[in-house]
């Protein structure tokens, strides 16, 4: 085992956890800070991978700006009954049934398929991160270019959904 | 040695835990953090399928881009909608959201 797996290992663990955190904390406020650990252990795999933007973009947007909104936007609306009450054990147990179920299929599907053994030494996982396969000089030149491989259509619809998107929450939250 | 199958094993994990909330919770804020861990785990499969099978494209680094700004969007009107609910009825549990049932 090499520093990597290592990483891998320590990260995989940290994100389930995490994640089965997040859906079984009976306090909003702690589910809110578990998907804050779930969402900074995924910036660190594409670290990992060697997407470093992508990593970067993760933590800023994610951790930096949802969290921030969720744990505000819970403050504001819980208020004293912050607990998440009870559920009824029969949606419990059909909501885990449904799970397990999903995971099991999921599972089977995903290792019958058999995913053909990947040339490591070629492959950028384990490349250290300077020579990682994109840059942000790619992804300035794809996002903004109209060639086969740009990306400018969906970045300008992304901008326009933005838009739409401040003057739909002042319209919406704003006091009458 | 890493393999594929590993890091798609860790975000299935996820999606599936984010399914378990998302039938489970009451409070409509959770079930939109359950969205999250969905989403993410999307995210995952997407940087993970182009990094391990296609290292010489770049298209699931930018889907995954794309979708990170869609989800921000999405859970801020999400966001804006709970709070102009609460404004109104003081409660965002689900089983309270009965007005727009005909």
């Amino acid at each position: 085992m090499n520093a990597q797996d290592i990483m891998f290992v320590i990260l995989a663990v940290f994100i389930v956890c995490s994640a089965f955190a997040t859906v079984i904390s009976r306090s909003i406020v702690r589910a809110a800070t578990y998907l804050l650990f779930v969402l900074l252990g995924t910036a660190g795999l594409y670290f990992l991978m060697g997407y470093t933007f992508l990593g970067s973009v993760q933590t800023m947007v994610y951790a930096g700006g949802v969290i921030v909104l969720y744990v505000f936007s819970i403050l504001l609306t819980s208020g004293q009954q912050e607990e998440l009450r009870t559920t009824n054990l029969k949606k419990t147990v059909a909501g885990l049934v449904i799970a397990l179920v999903g995971f099991g299929v999921f599972a089977s599907v995903l290792f019958m398929y058999g995913f053909a053994p990947i040339d490591f030494a070629a492959s950028s996982f384990l490349a250290s991160p300077d020579e990682s396969v994109i840059s942000m000089d790619t992804i300035g030149t794809h996002m903004l270019s109209t060639d086969k491989d740009g990306y400018l259509l969906p970045f300008e619809a992304v901008s326009v959904l933005l838009l739409a998107c401040i003057v739909a929450g002042i319209v919406i939250a704003r006091k009458r | 040695m890493i393999s594929i199958d590993f890091i798609l094993l860790v975000s299935t994990l996820m999606m599936f835990a984010g399914v378990y909330g998302f039938l489970t919770r009451k409070s409509t804020l959770a079930i939109l953090l359950s969205i999250e861990l969905m989403l993410n785990a999307a995210n995952i499969n997407f940087a993970v399928f182009n990094n391990l099978l296609f290292p010489q494209g770049h298209e699931g680094v930018f889907f995954a881009i794309f979708a990170i700004a869609i989800a921000a969007a999405e859970s801020a009107i999400a966001i804006a909608i709970m709070i102009n609910i609460y404004r109104q009825l003081h409660n965002i549990s689900v089983d309270k959201l009965t007005k727009m049932k005909w």
